[in-house]
């Protein structure tokens, strides 16, 4: 101010804080309406807590949101047709504007569905919304719970979130089977009664469980009600409840993050909430409910009008559940008959039993146990907040992969009468040739994915040691041939480098020094075993000594002509024996 | 040359060698596929049962024997086409009518085929000729298979008790045993319909007038007819088989799209 010299007094002012403009009529107001909620909550430093919270950015991490999102929009639709749907058994006469049905005896619960295909206004988009939704929750489920394991993100301290995750991927798939069998229409009651056929071969309960689950032999008419309650009420409640707890652990234990520069155990480096990543995961709720609706308004999906109203005697051909349960309706058409035993009386239906009964909660009780076993074989006690690459666990990928295949198995061969008519095959030929691959696929899906990741991790070394290859042939004047390779950048580099080198677990030896036998405990024995299996062959990253020693010969390029073998290679082929 | 050479480690390269291998493939493919024999012998129009002979003798005889008695291939127990006395016109308006008669070769089931080898006044003279060895079913009449004087919702009824378990709950066919199946009944006439009934072909078995009535095979001919007219609510069919091709299709088309957003999200931020 130019002005402040020509009165003395005016330094007297110099420091106080200049004129400042109130604040807009609008800012005021959310000012004062976001300070007396803060008065009345204190919520404004856990909002600004979380608004602040970092997340990393990959496209990967975005699977478990197409997850939620599914299954808000599964909320949201459903919630609408709780308006008009009816869960009763209760006999009714169509007279809807569905022609080829009108007059048809049905129950209340059929004919509510076609009221609402048919007769509400944007009933029918609404119900293939929900429908295509459900399906879409469970493949993202299923693609999302790849991510996590491929990349080791169940390690600890993740592993409870993994668990919660298993139950939610579970309860997502009972969710949905409740839910398509509410329609009673016949396909939703075929699926009923072979659930009540699944039921009923627990040994020695389960014609007792039958009678508690449909209050009175089969079909009664407290199924759908019964149903109904879990759909809406019961299941919805707890995977809410459990889906608020696995959201919460990701923001208390931040979320994991790709290796990279500057990334490291103890930072998280993204964006925070507030803007960015409110914008993009608020603008992504949006793409995945535009993608469902306009699938739902171009694709017809569960056809109830074309099923028909449920009758215990008729079938359709083509009976299948949703994919989600296609695996335990796979193991059924695999199994063998011979697999029914019968003695004193009594009937034991393990043909039925083994994959109706005892498959579902198998797999996901492995899946859930995984990263306590890895655990338990690694002694890994510590905090891991670096995802890894897959190729860098070749073990854990190749078991993934081999579980995924067994899973893929038993799913297509639920398919395995569609394969028959579509590709003109033999339905035995195709029923036989999943009944081998689900024994022999497995292992070699395993041997290959690990035999890959490893030739990945052998290529990594050599990108480190020698560069990239430039595809460009150096001819030089004595006559000689170079390929250049190109020297890479650090950050480049760091990715290659910066995981751990691992080694199988030593066992101790089996005397001690003073030459008296030691023991060691039969469970240590079996966590050394599975240590070789996860560790014997590791392919470790390059060292910094190695990295100098190979800067040091100068080995930029590479001779084509009169290869000798460079003392890198050796090294690392030194490295894979030990 | 050189430009080749440059572009030999773009990314798209792999892809472009794919789609050229296979277009190649199929182009070569089709260029030396043997081309289906056409085995039938033209003959002449008639309406009696000696021109029925005539044309049986010529066309079917290798199979089913000079006299419609059958024949067998010589191994084990197989037989290379059935004696056809009793089996009625209906059956030969269907097996002909339909292009599943004469086979091209022997196979597991005769399936249908748009190349149908006789004239409608050939397929009648065949059927005469076999008609005058024994009775069987006739061929229906024009009122009998008309699908506006059925009842589409009986049909339905009908239909889903006794012919969804094989031939799907929209018609569109299912498997059978041993590569045998239920072929789709898309855009299949009322006629043939009704003679399918009738007469059982293949391992379809036979509905006839005392266990299904011709009233209640008018309904479910009304109810085919129906389902085949009405346009789809709710979009693309995909196939009308049920929770298989919708599975398929969340996997590849609802996966592929939204992953395809995420990428292009998660490309966005660096």
């Amino acid at each position: 101010m130019s002005t402040s010299s020509a009165r003395p007094a005016d330094a007297l002012r110099a420091g106080d804080p200049g004129y400042q403009a109130p604040p807009s009529g609008a800012a005021r107001r959310i000012g004062g309406i976001a300070g007396w909620v803060d008065d009345r909550t204190g919520a404004a430093k856990p909002v600004g807590y979380l608004m602040k919270k970092v997340f990393p950015d990959h496209w990967s991490f975005m699977l478990g949101e197409i997850a939620m999102y599914s299954m808000i929009i599964c909320l949201v639709t459903g919630s609408f047709l709780t308006f008009w749907f009816v869960p009763s058994a209760g006999h009714t006469v169509y007279d809807g504007s569905y022609v080829p049905l009108r007059g048809v005896e049905m129950s209340q619960a059929y004919a509510s569905t076609l009221h609402i295909s048919f007769d509400i206004k944007g009933g029918l988009i609404i119900r293939q919304i929900h429908h295509w939704a459900a399906l879409m929750f469970t493949v993202a489920i299923v693609v999302h719970m790849f991510r996590v394991f491929f990349t080791g993100a169940f390690r600890k301290p993740r592993e409870i979130n993994w668990v919660i995750g298993s139950v939610l991927a579970l309860l997502a798939i009972v969710e949905g089977f409740a839910g398509y069998s509410l329609p009673d229409d016949l396909l939703s009651g075929t699926g009923i009664r072979a659930m009540a056929g699944f039921v009923q071969t627990a040994p020695v309960i389960g014609s007792y469980l039958v009678y508690g689950i449909f209050g009175g032999p089969f079909p009664g008419d407290m199924i759908i009600p019964r149903l109904y309650s879990a759909h809406v009420l019961l299941i919805p409640a707890i995977l809410i409840g459990l889906f608020t707890a696995h959201i919460g652990l990701v923001a208390l234990q931040k979320h994991t993050q790709f290796p990279g520069p500057g990334r490291t155990n103890d930072n998280v480096v993204g964006y925070p909430v507030m803007p960015v990543y409110a914008a993009k995961a608020g603008g992504f709720f949006f793409i995945v409910f535009g993608v469902i609706a306009l699938i739902s308004a171009l694709v017809q999906i569960n056809p109830i009008w074309g099923y028909g109203p449920y009758d215990p005697s008729p079938v359709t051909a083509g009976s299948q559940p949703d994919w989600y349960m296609g695996f335990a309706d796979g193991a059924l058409r695999l199994l063998p008959g011979w697999l029914e035993f019968h003695f004193w009386g009594f009937t034991l239906s393990l043909n039925i039993a083994l994959g109706a009964l005892v498959l579902l909660p198998l797999v996901y009780t492995v899946l859930g146990v995984y990263p306590f076993l890895e655990r338990w074989v690694t002694k890994d006690e510590r905090e891991h907040h670096l995802l890894q690459r897959p190729r860098n666990a070749p073990v854990r990928t190749g078991i993934g992969m081999a579980g995924i295949t067994a899973y893929t198995v038993f799913m297509f061969a639920a398919g395995n009468d569609i394969m028959a008519i579509k590709l003109g095959m033999s339905i035995n030929d195709i029923t036989w040739f999943f009944r081998i691959a689900l024994f022999v696929a497995p292992p070699v899906v395993f041997w290959v994915t690990k035999r890959i990741c490893l030739s990945l991790q052998r290529r990594d070394r050599e990108t480190v040691l020698h560069g990239r290859e430039s595809g460009t042939i150096i001819r030089t004047p004595d006559g000689r041939y170079f390929e250049r390779h190109e020297a890479q950048l650090p950050e480049e580099q760091w990715v290659l480098v910066q995981h751990e080198a691992v080694a199988p677990l030593e066992l101790e030896p089996e005397v001690d020094e003073h030459g008296v036998a030691r023991p060691a405990a039969r469970s240590e024995r079996v966590r050394a075993a599975l240590s070789r299996f996860y560790f014997a062959d590791a392919v470790n990253p390059v060292t910094p000594a190695e990295l100098a020693a190979a800067h040091h010969h100068g080995h930029e390029t590479e001779a084509i002509e009169g290869a000798q073998p460079s003392p890198e290679l050796e090294s690392s082929q030194a490295t894979d024996r030990s | 040359m050189n430009a080749l050479a440059a572009r030999r480690r773009h990314p798209a390269a792999i892809a472009v060698l794919l789609m050229l291998g296979l277009f190649l493939t199929g182009a070569l493919y089709s260029a030396f596929a043997p081309e289906p024999a056409e085995a039938t012998t033209q003959a002449l129009a008639s309406q009696s049962v000696e021109e029925g002979k005539a044309l049986f003798r010529a066309n079917c005889a290798s199979c089913h024997g000079v006299n419609a008695e059958g024949r067998s291939t010589g191994t084990d127990d197989q037989i290379a086409g059935p004696a056809l006395a009793g089996v009625g016109a209906a059956a030969v308006d269907f097996q002909v009518g339909t292009g599943r008669m004469p086979m091209t070769q022997p196979g597991t089931q005769a399936a249908r085929s748009d190349d149908v080898k006789f004239t409608d006044e050939q397929i009648a003279a065949l059927g005469a000729y076999i008609a005058s060895l024994a009775p069987g079913p006739e061929v229906p009449s024009e009122e009998a298979v008309d699908p506006t004087q059925g009842d589409p919702a009986t049909g339905g009824e009908l239909f889903r008790v006794n012919c969804a378990m094989c031939h799907n709950f929209a018609g569109s066919g299912g498997a059978l045993t041993r590569g045998k199946y239920a072929p789709s009944l898309k855009d299949v006439s009322g006629k043939h319909i009704y003679e399918a009934m009738a007469t059982g072909p293949q391992s379809m078995p036979v509905f006839n007038d005392a266990n299904m009535t011709p009233e209640s095979k008018r309904d479910i001919i009304a109810f085919l007819t129906t389902i085949n007219e009405q346009e789809n609510p709710g979009g693309m069919t995909l196939g009308s088989l049920g929770p298989v091709s919708e599975g398929l299709f969340a996997w590849v088309f609802g996966l592929g799209i939204l992953v395809g957003c995420a990428v292009w999200l998660g490309a966005k931020a660096a």
